[in-house]
């Protein structure tokens, strides 16, 4: 049909009607494009709305956000940083005292960002660059594991950590019962494992495209593989070893599950987001809490978010089946 | 605070970096002094060695491990053979459980998915479009505890005829003449109170990805069909649709994967009482809270056998691929 109108319109060029048929489009066009900005307009505050109220009852004050809707605020604002210096830094044990699971988050997410990036960056190097038998089989084996559920994992490696492993009388590793400072350690251990395929599986991209040419010369030059590694692949796949930063950033400071089973659930080792799902358990009515507390574990979050948001989206593009 | 408390944190934190450090210097050392001899085969393994190892210690090994113990009882003592599985299918409370994974798989991918297309499509080429796009995108760096608090707020109740509502919800319930309701506590209802936070995070993702998928439509075919005097809908299913399928196929498929392992919402929200467990939240329970380690490693298993379709789906597409190149 489209096309009997097209043709039309070629062989018989009439100025005089065609002029009509298209202020008739153009009004219509218009209706359309009227449309879709209301419904654009609506989807962009239907999913802001929720944040944004949230936002502004973490200032309000504590009598206020209970008794009224934070909509109000704007017939009788008043603002306040109470709820924060209370949930920051109070002393009492219902106060949250996030300042302690915000230096926590801090100290499992460097090394879980870290760890696993530097791990599978050399696994993709010689995964992309290196020829060995069973190359392509162990990259399809652990693109797969990408996918696996980690909550198949997490019983036996939490087992795994606490009564070690022995083959036959010989002890390989010994039983650790992790107490205190000490649990990062085994917090750092799941999240490097949890995110190796995803991270090999990014810079296993990046890296095997880039041109074979350029490995032939340096190889002929008499670099080795190191050389290689360091100085040309490194520094040519920045922008994906950014990507898979700013994912694995998200993921681990994000994360509640695998905090909750290897950090435990004090001060002394647990993240910002145990405590919050702490606190929205027993005290889920203590609003001035909740908001406040909710909004310091976005905060930076969402800085790294919207000044990264371009290698991020990249990231994105390139894979987007993680386990 | 009292730094005093805090400080041995930072401690374990610069020892560990500096562990990892020496680490890394050793292996690019181990790699570049390897014996020539025997070709690559020492420098193949300083690359690889790491990598695997962690990967057999924390996943490969483990998965097996929870396989074995789904057919053994609470604490490993004994084998049951079946009884973990029969228990999961005739239990009333776990077919609850199942059945919401259900609705979640079945919800959340496809209103996920429509939302972010059709926000996609309004937004493309309009003014704004990228701020228009951060707004939609945000809630993706928003942990899900988090979000679980924002939307617990929306769905926020106040029992007292007079008590003035907190929540954004309720009141305009209120607004609309209605009785406010506790949106999280009467089934089946609760569950999709409950997916709506999951739609509300994963649209973003979607957007993005169909967003980028329908800049990539060759400008020519667009003009062509404009030409033809093709109007904005008739494009959109004839000629954007079609284009962006593959990438519709992945977008799909990444929320339902996520959406089966959802855990996060649940627990902050409820806690999975009031019939809104899902199955990783089950699995929690049994494994973690309850001690009975066969029932949670048997909805492991399960949820690993849901994915499994998809596992193998992904590996046949990307052997096809290498071979083609």
């Amino acid at each position: 049909m489209t096309a009997t109108a097209g043709a039309g319109a070629i062989i018989a060029p009439e100025p005089l009607q065609a002029q009509p048929d298209s202020a008739v489009k153009r009004v219509r066009r218009k209706l359309n494009s009227r449309t879709a900005s209301i419904v654009s307009i609506l989807i962009a505050i239907l999913w802001t709305i929720p944040t944004f109220g949230l936002f502004i009852s973490s200032f309000r004050p504590e009598n206020d956000i209970k008794t009224t809707g934070w909509w109000t605020f704007f017939s009788n604002p008043q603002l306040t940083l109470d709820n924060y210096n209370e949930v920051l830094f109070g002393t009492s044990s219902s106060s949250g005292q996030l300042a302690s699971y915000f230096v926590n988050s801090l100290v499992i997410t460097i090394p879980s960002v870290l760890f696993p990036i530097a791990f599978a960056a050399f696994a993709s190097y010689a995964l992309a660059w290196m020829r060995f038998r069973g190359r392509d089989w162990l990259y399809i084996l652990i693109f797969a594991l990408q996918i696996v559920p980690l909550q198949m994992a997490l019983v036996p490696l939490l087992k795994l950590i606490s009564t070690g492993v022995s083959i036959g009388g010989l002890t390989l590793l010994p039983a650790w019962a992790p107490q205190g400072v000490d649990r990062f350690m085994a917090v750092w251990l799941a999240h490097t494992c949890f995110a190796l395929p995803f991270a090999i599986f990014l810079l296993h991209n990046a890296m095997s495209s880039l041109p074979g040419d350029l490995m032939e010369a340096a190889r002929v030059d008499g670099a080795t593989h190191a050389m290689i590694f360091r100085n040309i692949v490194l520094p040519l796949i920045t922008p994906a070893i950014a990507a898979l930063a700013i994912f694995q950033f998200l993921w681990v400071w994000n994360d509640l599950l695998v905090a909750l089973i290897f950090a435990g659930g004090n001060a002394e080792s647990a993240p910002m987001t145990v405590r919050l799902a702490q606190l929205a358990g027993t005290r889920g009515n203590e609003w001035q809490r909740l908001t406040s507390g909710a909004f310091v574990s976005m905060i930076i979050p969402l800085i790294v978010f919207l000044s990264l948001q371009r290698y991020f989206v990249r990231g994105l593009l390139t894979g987007s089946v993680k386990g | 605070m009292d730094f005093a408390t805090e400080q041995p944190k930072f401690i374990q934190l610069l020892v560990g970096l500096a562990v990892f450090g020496l680490v890394v210097a050793a292996l690019l050392l181990f790699i570049d002094r390897a014996p020539k001899r025997g070709h690559e085969r020492w420098q193949i393994l300083g690359f690889l060695a790491p990598a695997v190892l962690l990967l057999a210690v924390g996943l490969i090994v483990p998965a097996i491990r929870t396989t074995w113990l789904s057919f053994q009882n609470g604490d490993s003592s004994a084998w049951v053979g079946l009884d973990n599985y029969t228990w999961m299918f005739s239990q009333s409370d776990v077919l609850h459980v199942l059945r919401n994974t259900l609705i979640w798989v079945l919800l959340v991918p496809l209103l996920a998915t429509t939302v972010g297309l059709v926000y996609a499509v309004l937004v493309d080429r309009a003014r704004l479009e990228s701020l228009a796009k951060s707004l939609v995108f945000m809630p993706m760096a928003i942990s899900f505890v988090g979000a679980g608090i924002i939307w617990k707020f929306v769905y926020a109740y106040r029992g007292d005829k007079d008590a003035q509502q907190i929540g954004l919800l309720n009141q305009i319930v209120v607004w609309f003449g209605g009785e406010p309701k506790q949106f999280l506590l009467n089934p089946p209802l609760n569950t999709i109170f409950l997916l709506i936070v999951m739609v509300w995070i994963q649209a973003g993702f979607a957007m993005v990805i169909l967003s980028a998928a329908i800049k990539a439509i060759p400008a020519d075919i667009i003009e062509a069909a404009r030409i033809d005097g093709t109007n904005a809908w008739q494009l959109f299913w004839q000629i954007t649709l079609p284009s962006i399928r593959s990438s519709l196929v992945v977008v799909v498929v990444s929320i339902s994967i996520a959406t089966l392992k959802v855990f996060d919402i649940v627990r902050t929200m409820t806690g999975g009482q009031f019939d809104t467990s899902v199955i990783a939240n089950g699995m929690y329970d049994q494994a973690f809270r309850f001690g009975q380690t066969g029932r949670g490693s048997a909805l492991a298993v399960f949820l690993f056998v849901l994915v499994l379709p998809i596992v193998i789906y992904q590996v046949r597409s990307l052997r096809h691929q290498r071979e083609g190149r």
